[in-house]
């Protein structure tokens, strides 16, 4: 299991620039970095603004991974920690809420453009719902694949306020013949040739009243670097959907083929959306929900554990169907042991497992985690692979070393 | 008269709400390593995006970088003359590491 951890020599490396940035007066936020346990996981740890210090995976555009003990802080993510993930670099320079609208246009009865007044005006919901990149852990993908090489920290949960998507369709009224709805935010190409970061939701995925135009996050107005000032959170749907500073929704006929729905973003079209490790899929289709997914967050990789009983913590979730139990194994999955599942904040939302554990050998063990949900889905031993490196599920291990049982 | 300062505050946080959010990015810190197609690198791929789209890669086969050049030629419209495809090709494997083909 992926966390990032401080090597002595990066300590010694951060504390070096650290006294020449105090020295030259620079920002120290810069001078800070991280290995991720992987082939050329050197990270810098960067401050954007309105987040605290994250790890840089690209400047430009902008994406940062959420340092992975921050997940053990609480079950929802802070929202100066949560990841960001751009795919263009032509960010609007300023969004003004007293101007900003939301367009719904295409097969609708009465085109509208809200402002942000309106949209504040009609029934308000929430949802805490965790979102996850699809490509969250690619890093760890053996072979390795190309793109942007995560760790675990491209996820997080959090409680969402808007208005239903259904909600907006209804106000236009959708007429016949509505397949797909497609979604487009203000994040815009460098050049005119490249295609625009665009999605499509189908109609009656649009309109189960799950999906919301999100307005707050955690209490507050969306960050920019998260979507401010509306979002689309598609609970239980991977991040690629969720899409940012969104600006209008147009009902259309037919299956919308732009380039993040008709060749990015694609899964194989098999069971389980995998295939034999360095192959190619036959035919592929667009990725939807999350695999069902837990972690160990009390512990990092070569952790030590001294005398006594030790409460190992964590967190599970899935697409939506409802985490019913955690397993955890001491012994390298030999034997599991049901975990105590905290309260739950919904279907959607990060789950917090507990277990008292109490060593009985000293040296070294390996903590394993697995969660099952209502549909009896649960995680595989091995890994499975796909091109793309998506949607990484397997049972994650952090070894451990038992000082004095 | 008590409640001025109240409403004083209230139109304060109003008129602060309204204004515009800005994005005020901080500037990249990465250069394109040295190397034979460097400087064409930095032309013709730092105007979308910057250099840990490539160095972030863990070595990957010959095969992904060319995928990945024509991806952003042809899909991305990246004006990458015919020309510099083979030169990008040879800086990128040589410069971005490349693993054993399978």
């Amino acid at each position: 299991m992926a966390h990032p951890t401080v090597s002595r020599r990066q300590f010694l490396h951060r504390s070096t620039l650290t006294a020449a940035g105090l020295l030259a007066g620079r920002d120290l936020a810069a001078a800070s970095s991280v290995e991720l346990p992987f082939a050329n996981g050197h990270r810098e740890l960067v401050k954007f603004p309105g987040k605290r210090e994250m790890i840089l995976l690209t400047h430009r555009p902008p994406q940062l991974e959420t340092p992975f003990k921050i997940f053990n802080e609480g079950l929802l993510t802070p929202n100066d920690a949560f990841f960001v993930r751009y795919h263009l670099s032509g960010l609007p320079e300023e969004i003004d809420p007293e101007t900003y609208r939301l367009t719904v246009k295409g097969l609708v009865k009465t085109p509208l453009s809200l402002s942000l007044a309106d949209l504040k005006a009609m029934e308000a919901v929430t949802v805490v719902a965790v979102n996850q990149c699809s490509g969250n852990s690619r890093g760890f993908f053996q072979p390795r694949v190309g793109g942007g090489q995560l760790a675990n920290g491209a996820m997080g949960n959090a409680q969402w306020k808007g208005v239903r998507l259904k909600d907006v369709l209804d106000k236009a009224g959708i007429t016949e013949g509505a397949k797909q709805v497609v979604c487009d935010g203000l994040d815009k190409a460098v050049i005119e040739k490249t295609p625009d970061f665009v999605k499509a939701l189908e109609i009656d995925h649009a309109r189960d009243g799950e999906i919301i135009i999100a307005y707050e996050m955690n209490g507050e107005e969306l960050p920019m670097l998260n979507g401010y000032p509306l979002r689309l959170v598609v609970p239980g749907y991977y991040g690629t959907y969720w899409v940012k500073h969104l600006s209008e929704l147009n009902v259309v006929a037919d299956a919308y083929a732009g380039f993040y729905m008709g060749t990015a973003y694609r899964i194989p079209n098999t069971p389980g959306g995998c295939i034999e490790p360095g192959t190619t899929p036959a035919s592929t289709v667009p990725i939807t929900k999350f695999k069902i997914r837990s972690f160990l967050t009390s512990h990092q990789e070569g952790a030590k554990i001294g005398s006594g009983q030790v409460l190992l913590r964590g967190i599970a979730f899935d697409g939506g169907a409802g985490i019913t139990e955690v397993q955890i194994s001491t012994d390298g999955g030999k034997t599991w042991a049901g975990a105590m599942l905290g309260k739950s904040l919904g279907n959607y939302s990060f789950r917090e497992w507990t277990y008292a554990w109490t060593p009985t050998k000293r040296g070294a063990a390996s903590i394993q985690c697995r969660a099952f949900n209502r549909l009896g889905e649960t995680q595989a031993l091995e890994p499975l692979w796909n091109p793309n490196g998506y949607m990484r599920n397997v049972v994650e291990t952090v070894n451990v070393l038992i000082e004095s049982p | 008269m008590s409640k001025l300062p109240f409403l004083l505050l209230w139109c304060l946080t109003i008129i602060a709400s309204a204004e515009p959010r800005k994005f005020n990015l901080p500037a990249e810190t990465g250069v394109y390593r040295p190397g034979e197609g460097a400087a064409l690198a930095k032309a013709l791929c730092l105007n979308c995006h910057s250099t840990e789209y490539c160095s972030m890669q863990p070595p990957l086969p010959e095969k992904y970088w060319d995928a990945t050049l024509k991806k952003m030629k042809d899909k991305f419209g990246a004006t990458i003359p015919d020309e510099a495809m083979p030169v990008l090709l040879k800086y990128l494997v040589s410069t971005y590491g490349t693993a054993p083909a399978k």
